[in-house]
């Protein structure tokens, strides 16, 4: 008879060890193992939410410790949702979240498309274009910067080029017009080769088989986009979105150096606003209750998209 | 035999006065933000070395990060720094929270009196409650918003008859603020060399205080109070007067005219790198900058001028800026962190802190007869201190600050809303935080 997994596992074990374990129960041994990664769990995750959720119906300050608490109820959420400043800095997270989506997508698959067709050259271009994501985003919110200078900046002076205006008469990170379109174009720059590379992926996982049974049926290059490259892709589009909508939601780094969150309020996108309550005006009890807000929220719409998402994958 | 005997005595005598040094030697860390008088003070601090014997370390934080990053090392009870040099507006907080030691008794001990400091200084840096004689710092670099501004352009015949012309007076430092925005506006715009020029470099910055230390320039000149002065924290009427709302719109008339394009997040560095590199006429900044700008090569020496922030409809001041320096009560060498403070108050070394660069704030210096004629801009900077006043120092400024920041940058540079609506929202914003705080 050939030797298990578990005999091999057993014959390893020192004397010692084996014979503190002996009597135990499979499952008793298994919660040994597994009672480490839930502590962990509970002490990192668990507890600070809960923790926080407690937080949110106070008035505490974490900077000053020692003042008495006052347990304020719903106040915290109610001034929260009645904000407008806080529904303005939604706005902006919303139309951030929107149009960078769209642009990374679009443009992520169309070059993942471009890039999945064999040409010369092929494996620096994909080099090339992958660089963006490699970067810190604190050196590329102070190098869009200088890109962005109505004076000297790059980007002014191509678009001068391509319009005849005059570089210095817009700004795109002063300006309340321009300046959510600023760092959406940021962020679509250094974002859409990530989702180049998981629409790669999905591409490169379509077996030429099919393409071939296509051919033979005398489909069109159009139709088979549409009903095979589409359709098989789609599961990893869509999970880069997921990956991409909950990285943008909790935007911080890079607009911070761009634009500081204004002009104004402009650009204040949710985490920016979070940040200053919690850790500049130190409103630990509001911020929490805010925390609590955006985390229902954001974990409410990524439910539903994984739902969507398996759904897809089923079909 | 001798001979050796001497070398084992001298050995001795060395190996014991190094173990005395060491027995008291303590490594004390200064805080500061990171600018060109902390590179001074480093180098002035090596005095307290040789002296002591503790040895200084030192933590700069670029000024943008400087709030957030000190005060949370303040509020979470670190022990990085034992010595701070906090922004005036920290005051409350320090001696609030009990992150500074209170110092009446060790100036008492040591014969250091606050008389011997420029009263403002005293109020402003080292004070809490203001006005009352409980001190937490001692202060320590006076500095107080004012103007640089090129001297060789308003010497130039052409443009000096070009502005008389223009408007029937000399092209001279402006007296009030209105004069300044003229000036602004006759720049904006001008080739001056082969290169188009900008009126003045004003503060913008969104994210941390800059447009704050910067409007208030223009709200105090224009009748601007923080609260009643017959009736503390109570703020209609006051903080949104008529005066202010004209003082705020003077602001947005100046952003809007007179500065270089794209300067909507512009605070201290951009503001200087623009006036050396020629971009402006004017320029507004703390005055810490003017030895700087006073050596440098492009618009040092007679190429530039300096004035106090003009007057205007509704009185005359500036902006306080400046830091006072404090002992942090989690230091486990306050002993020694003391020593230091004992030392700066010195008169020799507070002249020395003035010769590399520092702002002293004794009066023993800055009344010197010497003293408005040892640097280009020493007068002006007599003549600013004169005039300053500050933001809250309250336990909660940080909040009052970030109100304060998100309601006139939405007016002034995205243009949303109106002044008067804009001061409206302030006073409801600062109601709610005093609300909260309990006072009232």
């Amino acid at each position: 008879m050939s030797e298990t997994a578990m005999d091999r596992i057993a014959k390893a074990t020192p004397p010692r060890v084996a014979r503190r374990i002996k009597g135990f129960s499979d499952r008793t041994i298994a919660w040994i193992f597994v009672a480490p990664t839930i502590f962990l769990l509970l002490a990192v995750n668990i507890f600070p939410l809960i923790w926080t959720i407690r937080l949110s119906f106070t008035n505490y300050r974490a900077n000053r410790p020692n003042a008495e608490l006052d347990w304020v109820g719903l106040r915290n959420y109610q001034r929260i949702l009645n904000d407008g400043d806080i529904w303005q800095t939604m706005q902006a997270t919303a139309h951030f979240l929107f149009w960078t989506l769209f642009f990374q997508v679009l443009i992520g698959f169309a070059l993942a498309w471009l890039i999945n067709r064999k040409f010369k050259g092929n494996d620096l271009w994909t080099t090339i274009i992958v660089l963006p994501m490699m970067l810190s985003p604190a050196v590329v919110g102070n190098f869009w910067t200088l890109l962005y200078q109505p004076q000297i900046g790059l980007f002014n002076n191509i678009v001068a080029y391509f319009t005849g205006a005059d570089p210095t008469s817009f700004s795109m990170i002063g300006d309340v017009a321009l300046a959510p379109w600023a760092i959406v174009i940021v962020d679509t720059w250094m974002w859409t080769p990530f989702v180049m590379l998981i629409c790669l992926a999905g591409l490169r996982s379509i077996p030429d088989s099919i393409y071939e049974a296509a051919e033979c049926d005398r489909a069109s290059k159009w139709r088979q986009f549409w009903t095979i490259t589409v359709p098989m892709v789609l599961p990893f589009l869509m999970l880069a979105v997921l990956f991409r909508g909950i990285e943008n939601f909790k935007m911080f780094d890079l607009v911070v150096q761009l634009t500081g969150g204004g002009p104004g309020n402009t650009t204040t996108l949710t985490s920016i606003e979070l940040k200053r309550e919690a850790f500049e005006k130190w409103r630990t009890g509001y911020s929490s209750a805010y925390g609590i807000i955006l985390f229902v929220t954001v974990f409410g719409l990524a439910s539903i998209y994984v739902k969507a998402l398996n759904k897809v994958k089923e079909r | 035999m001798k001979t050796i005997h001497l070398l084992a005595a001298a050995s001795i005598a060395v190996a014991s006065g190094l173990g005395a040094t060491r027995a008291h030697a303590d490594e004390l860390t200064l805080c500061w933000a990171a600018w060109d008088p902390a590179n001074a003070l480093i180098e002035l601090s090596k005095d307290f070395e040789q002296k002591s014997g503790h040895k200084m370390s030192f933590e700069f934080v670029p000024w943008p990060n400087f709030a957030d990053r000190m005060l949370n090392e303040l509020n979470s009870g670190g022990q990085l720094c034992d010595l701070m040099i906090g922004d005036s507006q920290w005051i409350g907080l320090g001696a609030e929270a009990g992150h500074y030691v209170k110092l009446n008794d060790f100036f008492a001990a040591e014969g250091i009196s606050m008389d011997d400091f420029i009263p403002a200084t005293v109020t402003g840096y080292a004070e809490w409650p203001k006005g009352t004689p409980n001190y937490w710092a001692l202060p320590a670099f006076g500095d107080v918003v004012g103007w640089t501004y090129r001297k060789d352009w308003f010497e130039r015949p052409e443009l000096r008859a070009e502005f008389k012309e223009k408007y029937g007076r000399e092209l001279e430092a402006p007296n009030t603020l209105a004069e300044l925005k003229d000036i602004a506006e006759f720049f904006q715009g001008r080739e001056i060399d082969g290169k188009t020029v900008y009126g003045a470099a004003i503060y913008t910055e969104r994210g941390s205080e800059g447009i704050t230390m910067g409007v208030t320039n223009a709200l105090y000149n224009f009748g601007f109070e923080y609260d009643d002065p017959e009736n503390p924290y109570h703020l209609d009427g006051f903080v949104n007067s008529p005066e202010a709302v004209a003082g705020l719109e003077f602001y947005k008339q100046l952003y809007d005219c007179c500065t270089p394009p794209g300067s909507s997040d512009w605070y201290m560095s951009e503001n200087i790198d623009a006036y050396k590199s020629g971009q402006v006429a004017l320029q507004m900044n703390f005055a810490f900058i003017w030895p700087g700008v006073n050596a440098d090569p492009n618009v040092g020496g007679e190429r530039s001028g300096y004035f106090p922030n003009p007057a205007g409809p509704g009185g005359h001041f500036a902006q306080l800026g400046g830091q006072g320096i404090s002992v942090v009560s989690y230091s486990d060498s306050k002993d020694a962190a003391l020593e230091y403070i004992k030392w700066f108050a010195q008169p020799e070394i507070q002249s020395r802190w003035w010769d590399l660069g520092g702002y002293s704030a004794l009066r023993a210096v800055v009344e010197d007869p010497g003293f408005a004629t040892s640097q280009p801009y020493a007068q002006t900077f007599l003549d600013s201190m004169a005039i300053v006043k500050d933001f809250w120092a309250e336990p909660a400024y940080a909040s009052l600050l970030l109100s304060m920041q998100e309601r006139v940058h939405n007016y002034v540079i995205a243009g949303q809303g109106t002044a008067q609506e804009a001061l409206d929202a302030l006073v409801a914003d600062w109601v709610e935080v005093f609300e909260d705080e309990g006072k009232l």
